[in-house]
């Protein structure tokens, strides 16, 4: 590799676009070099190989030109146009070779600080496996201890181990309940005219709201007081109602307490309750903090308008304010089941059942949108109210979304048999001959050479001996007896030993197998070596071609590993009892191919590289 | 009329399609002779067909260069008169033994005209295996009551590695009809198709020693239908040789080039697969032993 460099004529060419200036591309190990043939463009180039992040080339079936794509690591992108393919070839392997010379420096500075890099999460994660998984901690112990394989090797099988483990680690997420919080009807004491709401504690935390009353001439009942015990605020009273949220944080604690706050609230809800819209009215005009709880919740109003607009034409072209089910009143049903006619100002005081139940579902659909899991009722107002802002922002459509959205529709929309045809250009078909699949399959059959040229003289002769057998035959008739009884004696106990042999080595039940008669310590060390053998063989044979002087060591630790269990099944073999010795030879014969198999390649893989280094040296006298 | 029906078909009725090999480079090789195993065969028919009134048999001979059907118990042709001929061969098999010998005469034309002398002198089991599975395609196809089928496949030539994918194909296809083949191998070599055969689809694989007590083996062994090989038990292989052949030289290989489209095993590097037709990069060993050379010249310049 020293004192290599390549020079090739190339076309330079900065985008694919672009037809190229011809020059001249000369790679030495360091760096890449490209002078333009005519000296007054000045497209000249000149790459460090530190630089080249990586590279990208044609395949040679395809019709295109060969070209070499470098990316440095700014980013930028060089495209060279070789003459032909092997030209390409040649700059690419040696580039390759620069780049992985260069990489095998910063490498090994590199892998202990990659494992710093990785998180403790994961590094709890492998601890966690290596402890439920007691197989994987021996293995572990074996090799990585040992210094046979890395950590990082280890594991880089197994990701798709520790990849499940995270997927399971991430939390549920906890619903709402479905309970209504304004279902709850309230309890008549009717002596002392007073009305309690018993709430439960999951939704509002152990509150509860007593509420007196106090008979009032001119509308029946009337709030007198309120003692409130409660706890901690409701979540799902201000996902329901943004209004409320809204007014909570206006009001509280610059106009009233929580507790004038909350009163206020039930007594709407009270109020609501009743069908008396009339004493609803009269209450908001009195009240103006009241009157916020019996209005119409206009934040959801507005929430709701936006979302039509948005809806695809293509769903439902008629979408409007009619389909605003949270929000307007439907045909009447009153949530105490009784239908009633309403007098057109105090329409806005009533609310039906059905609004509460969209509105209510619609929230525990959605599910919890904040994390914040406070008892102070303020601090969860504000951080619903944050959310809602942000998705607000979000879904805030610009004229210019709009105007993408209205064009996208209307490609969405298209009618094909309305267009213009398009005659697309066709490509050509290929239906490949399936003769020449056969062909194939017959073709070099052929050209092997077999010594049966006398074949063709006796085809005559065989079959001449075939027919006079059938003519014989059926002059014979069925030869009598068919077959000499001690033939057939000889035959039945001939059978006999092969299927009680038979028996014996797979077991009187076919699913209990050899392992099982083992006694237990011979039988862990058996599937045990056969695990590890399978771990050393997986990670040698990828480890072929070698390419790197970092495979190399890697194929040399895992040879020694090999080598140090081949001679340690040896020894099980023969300090097993006798009777089991055949049955465990045959278990681990397998095994100890398969080592062989391996030993082979390296053995021949060794040669071949000596071979040609010392070959490499005779002709060429520079080295 | 169901219960009827269920009594007319026991579980233990079966239809046996068995495979002859007609091969005469093999018969004219062997210690046995060709009229001697056609008899221990005839029997066996009958003893098959004596077992349950309703099992049927079908043979198929399997030639050098083509195979034929030669028998079909189900035929009514082959009911034939009840008196013997006077050349004294029962005459349930009279018309097997024509039909044979007319198949031979036209296996021994074919075989001149194709000439070809390098094939090794392997009998058509591809053939045979499809043309079996397509009866059995038929039966399955005619209702609801029908034997159960298998095939017995008694072969005494060795493998032909040219059909190795036409032969692994049926056998394929026989896996998911899920019809067992049986094979009763008489040759000398061991033969790898028959035994993956078996071993796939669930068959029995045996290799008798003694050819002279052939009818014993047979009948001991693959005369059990499908229903009673629950209970009885029957010899079963310790290894099956699964080797691959490859596909551009037919050799039995270990290790070899395998395309990652198709599938397909070839022994040595290929530019292209010649099944798939996808193309094959530079292998990493090829490119650096390239390289090394294309230095060597530059360096030599």
């Amino acid at each position: 590799m020293a004192g290599g460099q390549v020079e090739k004529r190339v076309k330079y060419k900065s985008s694919v676009k672009d037809p190229g200036t011809s020059g001249f591309l000369r790679i030495k190990e360091a760096m890449l070099l490209f002078v333009p043939d005519d000296p007054k463009s000045d497209s000249k180039l000149k790459v460090q190989t530190q630089n080249i992040k990586s590279q990208k080339y044609t395949k040679e079936g395809s019709q295109k030109p060969a070209w070499l794509n470098l990316t440095n690591k700014q980013g930028r992108s060089h495209i060279f146009e070789f003459g032909n393919y092997p030209d390409m070839h040649a700059c690419r392997d040696f580039i390759t070779k620069a780049l992985a010379k260069c990489e095998e420096e910063p490498n090994k500075p590199a892998v202990p600080a990659s494992t710093e890099q990785l998180s403790i999460r994961e590094l709890e994660l492998r601890f966690k496996l290596l402890k439920e998984n007691s197989e994987l901690q021996r293995l572990h112990k074996q090799f990585v201890e040992s210094k046979v394989l890395t950590e990082d090797e280890f594991w880089a099988t197994r990701k798709k181990l520790l990849g499940k483990d995270s997927i399971r680690k991430s939390k549920q997420q906890l619903g709402l309940k479905s309970m209504m919080v304004s279902g709850i009807k309230p309890s008549t004491d009717g002596r002392t005219n007073r009305v309690t709401f018993n709430l439960t504690p999951e939704i509002i935390f152990q509150s509860q709201v007593v509420i007196y009353w106090v008979r009032n001439p001119l509308i029946g009942v009337q709030v007198a007081s309120c003692a409130l015990t409660y706890r901690a605020p409701c979540e799902t009273i201000f996902a329901e109602k943004p209004a409320v949220r809204q007014a909570f944080i206006s009001y509280v604690p610059s106009k009233m307490t929580e507790k004038d706050f909350w009163t206020k609230y039930f007594r709407a809800e009270y109020l609501y309750s009743t069908k008396n819209t009339a004493v609803a009215a009269a209450e908001a005009a009195e009240d103006e903090e009241l009157a916020v709880f019996l209005k119409p919740d206009e934040i959801l109003a507005r929430e709701t308008r936006q979302k039509i607009r948005r809806v695809d034409p293509t769903l439902d072209m008629e979408a409007d304010e009619g389909d605003d089910y949270t929000h307007l009143m439907d045909h009447g049903i009153q949530r105490d089941g009784t239908r009633d006619v309403v007098e057109p100002q105090n329409e806005q005081f009533k609310r039906s059942l059905l609004q509460d139940l969209n509105r209510h579902a619609a929230v525990v659909l959605e599910g919890r949108s904040i994390d914040v899991d406070s008892e102070d009722t303020r601090i969860v107002a504000e951080a619903l109210t944050r959310v809602k802002q942000v998705s607000k922002a979000d879904g805030e459509t610009g004229k210019d979304a709009n105007q993408e959205r209205l064009e996208r529709m209307s490609r969405v929309a298209g009618m094909e048999d309305l267009q213009a045809p398009q005659n697309f250009p066709l490509a050509p078909l290929s239906i490949k001959d399936p003769r020449d699949y056969f062909e194939s399959q017959q073709g070099n059959v052929l050209n092997a050479p077999r010594g049966t040229k006398g074949l063709k003289r006796n085809v005559h002769e065989a079959f001449g001996l075939l027919k006079e057998s059938i003519v014989e035959i059926r002059a014979r008739g069925l030869s009598d007896p068919l077959i000499k009884p001690e033939v057939s004696f000889e035959v039945f106990s001939s059978l006999t030993r092969t299927i009680s042999t038979a028996k014996n080595i797979i077991g009187k039940n076919p699913r209990e197998s050899f392992l099982d008669r083992l006694p237990k310590s011979t039988k862990d060390e058996v599937l045990h070596h056969w695990t590890s053998i399978q771990e050393l063989l997986r990670h040698f044979w990828s480890s072929y071609p070698i390419t790197t002087t970092y495979l190399h060591t890697k194929v040399g630790k895992l040879k020694d590993a090999m080598s140090n269990t081949y001679s340690k099944l040896e020894a099980m073999k023969e300090s097993v009892q006798s009777d089991l010795r055949h049955q465990i030879s045959l278990l681990v014969r397998p095994m100890q191919q398969a080592l062989d198999a391996a030993f082979q390649h390296y053995e021949a893989d060794l040669q071949r590289r000596t071979a040609k280094s010392s070959g490499g040296e005779r002709p060429n006298g520079y080295v | 009329m169901p219960s009827v029906a269920s009594k007319q078909y026991p579980d233990d009725v079966s239809l046996l399609v068995l495979l002859l090999d007609t091969n005469p480079f093999f018969w004219s090789t062997t210690s046995i002779t060709f009229s001697q195993f056609l008899s221990h065969v005839l029997a066996f028919l009958n003893a098959v067909l004596g077992l349950n009134q309703l099992n049927q048999v079908v043979v198929i001979a399997t030639g050098y260069s083509s195979c034929e059907y030669i028998y079909d118990s189900s035929l009514t042709s082959n009911h034939g008169s009840f008196e013997r001929d006077r050349t004294g061969m029962p005459p349930l098999f009279a018309s097997l033994l024509n039909k044979l010998e007319d198949f031979v005469t036209k296996d021994e034309e074919l075989s001149r005209e194709e000439g070809n002398e390098d094939r090794t002198p392997s009998c058509l089991l591809s053939g045979s295996l499809s043309m079996a599975l397509c009866y059995i395609q038929r039966v399955f196809r005619s209702g609801h009551l029908h034997p159960q089928p298998r095939i017995l496949c008694l072969q005494g030539s060795p493998d032909g590695p040219e059909q190795y994918v036409a032969v692994m194909n049926s056998i394929f296809s026989a896996q998911r009809l899920m019809v067992p083949i049986d094979s009763c191998y008489i040759g000398v070599q061991n033969s790898a198709f028959l035994q993956q055969a078996s071993y796939i689809t669930g068959g029995v694989h045996h290799t008798p020693k003694q050819l002279d007590g052939l009818f014993q083996y047979l009948t001991t062994i693959f005369a059990t239908d499908l229903h009673s090989r629950g209970f009885v038990q029957l010899p079963k292989p310790i290894g099956v040789d699964f080797r691959a052949s490859c596909f551009c030289h037919k050799k039995t290989i270990d290790m070899g080039y395998i395309c990652s489209v198709c599938l397909s095993i070839f022994c040595e590097h290929h530019k292209k697969c010649s099944t798939c037709g996808s193309v094959f990069g530079q292998s990493k060993l090829d490119e650096s032993s390239s390289v090394s050379d294309k230095k060597k010249k530059a360096s030599q310049t």
